[in-house]
């Protein structure tokens, strides 16, 4: 064992392996506070980006909720600024996102279509009865054929599609108010132009 | 009431552990016998008003007292009993609370166990383990409080996810903490040693039984993880390369590594600033593991909810932890070294071998589990790393590892002869020969056929080498053979049995990697599949009701050359409380392979589902091999030498000169 009359003798030369796990966990935590500032600042680590961006819609026909107008296909959105919500009656997001799509649909920016996804007709409109009903078209999609073509990995998301029917942003999750204030709105202005 | 009483213990815990981390340590430096023997007592009663608080938890959860908002939050009145328990580390709050238990667990028993130890190591080595108790437990009162109520009080729970409702997600946490948290006591020792200013094979004597206890629970703990995912996730697969299995696997390679080098340590007193840092590395990824999934810096399937507050504060905790004793490691660490010249051909020399490949291993798996991160934090692209990378990067690793694992324990220390070893494992040699040849006659000669032939020749490469190694030593053709048996030490038999269940493991990655096959299909009642040889007969779905759950359960004929061999019921269950469908698949064995079948969403209205079949060559042979393993560690536990062994600080001499055949691992 050497003894503590070796310790002011090691030449800096022979510590410096020994400061390198130091080091290396130093840039290890450096990484780390940047991400947490990233993620405080509001970056949600659990977006996945949708490589549907900037493409144009998938193509789809879904049939309309029963008496509830027509149907929704791709084709009819163009020539307009739309917004596309995926949603469920199951879907316990969509209960929090649901006043703020009420907001947005009643300040007249912008129709909202709905893709009632893997839902039963009866529950989507009974949903719809009883929470107020946001919706411009209404579109089924009872075996996630629209919702395979979007990428939709879990309801709620909302795609903003522009007046050439290309999709320009992607929302995973609910939108919150903020989200409407800060993004989505300016964007949609910006799109309009 | 009973509630504010847990909490209340919670506080007093972490005053308690205050002193614990300042009193012996400030002893100790001074020589104080009074001040270091407060370790031992204050280890004790923190241990009590943890488990205390702990059990007003367990109990509010037991009398679903809604009242508590944890409880609301994750039980609910119809939940079967072992849920309800289950429901307390279900979730973040209560599985720190948990974690602070075993932690308070291993220093009591340090404080129990360790009479034998010099005052002034067992003194710090407590001190160490009350900062860390300091650091979690405030963590706990202050940003992840399970005590708190809801007034007034909701009629009924909100439920536990039904995904962690099964007897192997109940019992999981429990054992994997058992496993992380126990490396803490590695750590103890070490940051303690290098306060001291001094390892010797007396220390690693020491060290060795908590890290094996420490790696016995996390590979058990690891298993368990592994087990449930297949059987529940419904997709035949049983390891993922998730960020969550990985902050598992991650500690699990470096503790292993670490288990060996100690060895080291212990026998040639060498590798000591080695040893030290990988005790310091594994408790850390251990943390990082614990931790990282919960602070939302990474993204997994597994996690529970995160948030950016507790993720400073952990940071700033790992970061004292993990900083403060690498700093300490800086200082102290380049006047440890010493020790013995060091022959490449002897066992310091393969276990040297053992722990470069390991924690190269280690380091690989960080980087892919983490790349990710780098990537978006610095350049904004988002990638994921899969398990083509891991099994790209860590099976080259594991070939070399497998090899020396059977050549190692065939060398002597300090001068091996390779030749020597290498002749006596020939037996071995020609194992791995015949079981790749005949798998390639059995199973042909595809790429993955070549794959899975050359695992299992590894396979019965390292169990025949493990196994003539150990008849080797007992002598098994002469007389006396039980008496050598049981005057081996039980290190040795330990060790036999971690290996070749290591070999089982193997086989059962390769089987299950190659030969795996899965039909799947819309069946209509009364129409059969053949998959591997196996006739399924599905004869439709009926409504079933469990405890807290309806269950649309099918019925599957499985049948073999016309002969009936068993009929298995998989399940597609919908929950009440919180609404959610999960698999229940259902398994059958024949010790060799699994039959695998799952069901999926109804198809039309005639009675048609979707039904999955996977024939899983081999399976059961990882579950088998975890247990081999674990059951190699709790042997070697049982050692003489771990239990009584009054490790004094013996000469290095004394140590130097063991023959081969009683130096133990």
């Amino acid at each position: 064992m050497s003894g503590q009359d070796a310790s002011q003798a090691t030449p800096l030369v022979r510590r410096w392996p020994y400061l390198l796990p130091l080091v290396l966990i130093l840039a290890l935590g450096g990484v780390f506070t940047k991400r947490l500032v990233d993620v405080e600042q509001g970056l949600n680590p659990n977006v996945i980006p949708t490589v549907l961006l900037d493409t144009p819609l998938p193509s789809f026909d879904l049939a309309p909720l029963p008496g509830r107008g027509t149907s929704l296909k791709s084709d009819d959105l163009k020539g307009e600024v739309s917004l596309i919500n995926v949603w469920g009656s199951w879907c316990i997001a969509c209960l929090v996102e649901h006043p703020v799509l009420l907001d947005i649909a009643a300040s007249g920016e912008v129709p909202i279509h709905g893709i009632a996804w893997r839902d039963e007709p009866d529950r989507s409109l009974a949903w719809l009865a009883e929470r107020g009903d946001p919706y411009a078209k209404i579109g089924q999609d009872p075996r996630s054929k629209a919702a395979i073509a979007f990428g939709v990995v879990a309801a709620p998301e909302t795609f903003l599609v522009d007046k050439q029917g290309i999709i320009r942003y992607k929302q995973t999750g609910p939108i919150t108010a903020e989200d409407w204030r800060n993004k989505i709105k300016p964007l949609i202005e910006q799109l309009k132009k | 009431m009973i509630i504010e009483i847990g909490h209340f213990a919670l506080a007093l815990a972490l005053v308690v552990a205050l002193i614990q981390s300042v009193v012996p340590l400030v002893g100790a430096s001074r020589n104080n016998a009074a001040w270091m023997a407060v370790a031992s007592p204050a280890a004790l009663v923190q241990l009590a008003l943890i488990l205390t608080a702990f059990a007003t938890l367990i109990h509010a959860f037991l009398v679903s007292d809604f009242s508590v908002t944890l409880a609301y939050q994750h039980s609910h009145t119809a939940k079967p009993l072992l849920y309800k328990i289950s429901g307390v580390w279900g979730n973040h709050e209560g599985s720190l609370v948990l974690w602070v238990s075993i932690l308070a667990i291993f220093g009591a028993s340090v404080a129990v166990f360790g009479g034998n130890l010099p005052p002034a190591l067992r003194a710090r080595a407590l001190a160490v383990q009350g900062m860390i108790g300091v650091g979690f437990l405030a963590f706990l009162l202050f940003t992840s409080n399970p005590f708190l109520r809801i007034l007034p009080a909701p009629e009924e729970g909100m439920g536990l996810n039904p995904a962690l409702q099964d007897p192997g997600l109940a019992m999981h946490p429990p054992i994997l903490y058992m496993g992380y948290v126990g490396f803490s006591m590695a750590f103890s020792f070490a940051v303690a040693a290098l306060i001291e200013g001094r390892v010797d094979a007396a220390w690693a004597r020491w060290v060795r039984p908590w890290t094996l206890a420490a790696w016995m629970f996390l590979t058990t703990g690891i298993g368990l993880g592994s087990w449930w995912a297949y059987y529940t996730l419904g997709w035949g697969g049983w390891w993922y390369w998730d960020p969550v299995e990985n902050a598992s696997f991650i500690p699990w390679l470096t503790g292993t590594a670490l288990l060996h080098s100690a060895i080291v340590v212990e026998k040639r007193e060498a590798l000591k600033s080695w040893t030290i840092l990988l005790a310091i590395i594994t408790f850390s990824l251990a943390l990082l593991g614990t931790f990282i999934v919960r602070s939302g810096l990474l993204t997994s399937v597994h996690s529970f909810a995160s948030d950016p507050t507790r993720g400073i504060f952990i940071l700033v905790l790992l970061a004292v932890a993990i900083g403060g004793s690498l700093i300490l490691y800086a200082v102290r660490a380049p006047q440890m070294e010493g020790g013995g010249l060091f022959a490449p051909i002897s066992r310091e020399g393969g276990l040297l071998i053992n722990n470069l490949l390991l924690s190269t291993a280690a380091a690989t798996v960080l980087l892919g589990t983490l790349y990710p991160l780098f990537t978006e934090v610095l350049s904004e692209n988002k990638i994921s790393v899969g398990p083509p990378y891991f099994n790209g990067v860590f099976v080259p690793l594991m070939i070399p590892l497998i090899i020396v694992m059977a050549i190692g324990p065939r060398l002597a220390w300090k001068r091996g002869d390779l030749a020597g070893a290498l002749s006596r494992l020939k037996f071995a040699a020609a194992a791995a020969v015949a079981m790749g040849a005949v798998s390639l006659l059995i199973n042909g000669v595809r790429a993955v056929d070549i794959a899975g032939a050359g695992g299992l020749a590894m396979a019965a490469w390292l169990a025949v080498a493990s196994l003539s190694e150990w008849v080797d030593r007992v002598k098994i053709t002469r007389a006396g053979t039980w008496q050598r048996i049981s005057n081996l030490p039980r290190s040795a038999h330990g060790m036999t049995m971690a290996h070749i269940g290591m070999a089982v493991l193997i086989a059962g990655v390769s089987g299950a990697a190659a030969w795996k096959q899965e039909r799947i299909q819309t069946q209509s009642p009364g129409q059969t599949v053949e998959i591997a040889g196996y006739t399924m007969a599905f004869s439709g779905v009926n409504m079933v009701k469990g405890p807290n759950y309806d269950a649309g359960q099918a019925t599957i004929v499985v049948s073999r050359n016309g002969r009936e061999i068993a009929t298995l019921h998989p399940e597609l269950r919908s929950y009440k409380q919180p609404p959610q469908q999960t698999t229940f698949t259902s398994i059958h064995t024949t010790f060799f392979a699994d039959l695998y079948v799952a069901i999926g969403e109804a198809q039309g209205a005639e009675g048609a589902f979707v039904t999955r079949y996977y024939y899983q060559p081999l399976v059961p042979f990882l579950w088998y091999g975890v247990l081999l393993m674990a059951l190699g560690g709790l042997v070697s536990l049982t050692d003489r030498k771990h239990r009584v062994g009054a490790p004094r600080r013996a000469a290095p001499t004394v140590t130097a000169s063991v023959p081969q055949t009683a130096a133990a691992e």
